[in-house]
């Protein structure tokens, strides 16, 4: 029993049943399928993490985005800038105790070099609905190149708690056509 | 021989060392207190995030959230687990325990650790979830009480290793350890590391708090204290899956049905399983993607391996049990016969199916490194996780406290009949709120959020009335766990007040049906095993696909 | 509880035990592979990936 110590001196060479040399070869191979599907979708598939990341002080990091902002603004929403930078150029996104900041607004089937990074703790990018999400640090500027495919206005929720005011922490990101 | 201080189990034979005893109980006593403590603030969680219930205020509901893991992901599990471990080595070992002056020095440090991380958190200055993510700063005494626990835990994993070294030296058992021994070493073993990685976070982070160091590193620390983190949940795994095997040995006098294959999938756990605390690491920034992949997948699912190799084994264990003792109808006429109504069976037989089903397949799934950018931080990940360490975990440890009581603490249960129906009321309960949490995670929940309706937030997002609609189901099932929980508690502490005392009187009743050996086949048929691991293999891979054309619908990234 | 099952008999006591027993009964030697693995493979490489995410510019 599986309380007993193994009735036999040596059990390493008892013969195994059939039925579990098969079960454990087919586990065996299901395991290197799934492998194989992270390495094959770097490959083939078109939602891949980029690597890519800098290490960069907050105070460095706002004033790149300042300057984004700055030289992108086309309006104002909620108190907000709203940016609609050029497809294919970086655009930089603040996350802070409570805000995603600014406002950015791409065009559709246009790709963006997206930065990340927080000012303070620790933030969780989730754009919602279409469920990408990923962790904001501080100190570290993240950067993913993404291609909108759909259009209209998407929200940008806090998903990695944050103190009291995480649930405030919505921003917005919108797509026009 | 050695002599030593001893009562002799009237079911088994076995030298049961007095100190050893103690220690067990103590150790499984304080769990379960911890257990009700934390499922009370888990109660309190659920119904906060139920939107139309929302019972607590912010503050309240991070604070209950970081008590809630803490008490139950932590203290509740680490507690029961050193019982485990006393049980496994001495008591099984036919042994005394080494050193039961340090295992008591473990058990006050712990618990003294665990006193002062939950004042510091119900004092309110340290919200910062379980994870305690820097730069977010919890108060000095609650990293401190951690700490504490940890070496307290860490003492304890000695004393094991203690105990197997004094049993093999003192000759009390013939050849190799048992298997559930075995199983609880491989725990030891992640233990071990668990609780060194621990200190090589917490320390410095301690004395960040106290301002003696300037600043920590938040990817730095969130590697590390991972490393610690999802490595104690598998401790978890080694332990339960011990317990399984513990639970049909007891009630079933089921058998091993090759120690070999058991064993080696014991071996892949201690080689590959705790690379998996890269699983929170997927959507960091600047990790290479080859280290994500390798870590990940448990080099090449290797653990998973082990894991689906005892998800054979032990219900094969099982049906060759029944078989040789006459339930032979059918495919599953075994399973029908089953002891249902004994609550350590039922729950063992939950606890198992839940966890391959639920917890298992969830988690290989959402740890492919693609598939977690749909998953991260979603509620998704606590529904995967109440699958694992509830209905795995907690399930498998009732099961084994079922057993506890008459055998360690030498008392009949009693209310039989709500200790029959505990482990099915607590199993659905702790099913409905990891299938919703899951469902609500797809449709992007976030979890450790107090308010999704986003009503104080100056931009509006709306999620879905579906994922209302599950956040209110999640709460009610809920409400079931814990009156499953409630129901466990009282029957335990109930028990061990006014049981009836076994003493030396050959035990009956809801434990111990038969522990007789049957024959030795040498290769049993288990053919509604296969069936079971057939249905499983298919939902497996479904569920990984399908989760790859929900990625695959979503904005391609670079 | 004593072992009910007769010890098979094509087994003397003398037999060498395999080597993949005895890794399987020793828990010293388990216990280094249990904690060097993921300490290299985890915590080393991941804090080697970390330390070399370069300076931006």
């Amino acid at each position: 029993m599986a309380i007993t110590p193994p009735p036999e001196r040596i059990w390493w060479n008892l013969p195994v049943a059939r039925s579990e040399i098969v079960w454990i070869i087919v586990a065996f191979l299901w395991g290197l399928v799934m492998f194989s599907g992270m390495v094959y979708w770097h490959l083939e598939g078109e939602q891949n993490l980029s690597n890519e990341a800098y290490r960069i002080t907050p105070e460095a990091y706002l004033e790149k985005a300042t300057a984004m902002v700055e030289q992108y603004q086309v309006r104002e929403d909620a108190g907000m800038p709203v940016v609609h930078p050029p497809p294919g150029s970086d655009v930089y996104l603040v996350a802070r105790l409570w805000q995603w900041w600014p406002i950015i607004e791409f065009e559709k089937g246009q790709s963006y070099r997206l930065h990340l990074s927080s000012m303070d703790w620790l933030h969780g990018f989730s754009l919602q609905p279409v469920n990408i999400n990923l962790e904001v640090h501080p100190g570290y500027d993240m950067v993913v190149t993404i291609t909108p495919t759909d259009s209209g206005e998407f929200g940008v929720v806090c998903n990695e708690f944050c103190g009291i005011g995480h649930h405030q922490m919505i921003g917005k990101i919108l797509v026009t056509e | 021989m050695s002599t030593f201080n001893h009562r002799v189990c009237p079911a088994t034979g076995l030298r049961i060392h007095k100190s050893a005893e103690n220690l067990i109980k103590a150790n499984a006593f304080v769990a379960i207190v911890f257990l009700a403590v934390g499922g009370l603030f888990g109660l309190l969680v659920a119904l906060t995030r139920w939107p139309g219930v929302h019972i607590l205020p912010a503050d309240w509901f991070y604070l209950s959230l970081t008590a809630h893991g803490l008490d139950v992901l932590l203290v509740w599990i680490i507690f029961f687990e050193m019982a485990v471990m006393y049980f496994a080595s001495a008591v099984l070992l036919n042994s005394r325990l080494a050193a039961p002056r340090w295992a008591w020095t473990a058990f006050i440090l712990m618990l003294v650790g665990a006193v002062i991380t939950n004042v510091a958190v119900l004092q309110g200055n340290s919200s910062v979830m379980f994870t305690s993510y820097v730069p977010m700063q919890a108060a000095p005494n609650f990293y401190l009480g951690l700490i504490l626990f940890a070496v307290g835990a860490l003492i304890g994993c000695f004393v094991f290793f203690g105990t197997l070294v004094v049993a093999r030296d003192e000759k009390t058992y013939e050849g190799s350890i048992p298997l559930v021994t075995f199983g609880a070493m491989v725990a030891a073993i992640i233990a071990v590391f668990t609780i060194a990685s621990g200190a090589i976070i917490l320390v410095p982070t301690w004395l960040w708090s106290l301002g003696l160091i300037g600043n920590i590193d938040s990817l730095m620390y969130k590697t590390i204290w991972w490393a610690m983190g999802h490595s104690s949940q598998q401790i978890n795994v080694a332990a339960h899956v011990s317990i399984w095997y513990l639970v049909a040995a007891v009630v079933l006098g089921a058998k091993p049905l090759s120690e070999k294959v058991s064993r080696g999938a014991f071996l892949l756990y201690i080689f590959f399983l705790q690379l998996a605390s890269a699983h929170h690491l997927l959507v960091d920034p600047g990790i290479s993607s080859e280290w994500k992949i390798f870590n990940t997948s448990y080099a090449m699912y290797l653990a998973v391996l082990g894991s689906m190799i005892h998800g054979m084994t032990v219900p094969g264990s099982i049906e060759a049990a029944q078989r040789a003792r006459g339930f032979t109808k059918g495919l599953f006429g075994w399973l029908r016969n089953a002891p249902w109504g004994n609550p350590a069976f039922s729950a063992m037989f939950i606890s198992l199916i839940t966890f391959g089903f639920l917890g298992g397949i969830s988690g290989v799934v959402m740890g492919v490194e693609q598939i977690n950018l749909i998953i991260h931080n979603t509620i998704y990940v606590p529904g995967h996780f109440h699958a694992t360490v509830v209905l795995g975990t907690t399930l498998a440890f009732m099961a084994a406290t079922y057993l506890l009581v008459p055998l360690i603490f030498q008392r009949e249960l009693i209310m039989k009949k709500m200790a029959m129906w505990q482990p099915y009321i607590f199993g659905l309960g702790v099913t409905g709120i990891s299938v919703f949490m899951m469902g609500a995670g797809t449709l992007g929940v976030p979890r450790r959020h107090w308010d999704i309706s986003g009503a104080d937030s100056i931009i509006k997002f709306d999620f879905p009335g579906a994922a209302y609609l599950m956040m209110g189901l999640n709460g009610m099932f809920a409400i079931l766990a814990t009156l499953g929980g409630i129901m466990f508690v009282l029957i335990i502490v109930g028990s061990l007040l006014f049981g009836k005392k076994t003493g030396d009187e050959p035990l009956k009743g809801l434990t111990m049906e038969t522990a007789t050996e049957y024959g030795s086949m040498e290769h049993p048929k288990i053919p509604g095993t296969l069936v079971l691991v057939g249905v499983f293999f298919v939902t497996f891979i479904l569920y990984y696909f399908v989760n790859w054309k929900y990625l695959a619908e979503v904005w391609p990234l670079r | 509880m004593a072992n009910s099952e007769d010890t098979n008999t094509s087994d003397p006591g003398d037999e060498r035990i395999p080597t993949m027993q005895k890794l399987l009964d020793n828990p010293f030697l388990l216990l280094f592979i249990g904690v060097v693995m993921p300490t290299v493979f985890y915590i080393i490489w991941g804090i080697m990936e970390i330390v070399t995410i370069p300076i931006a510019k």
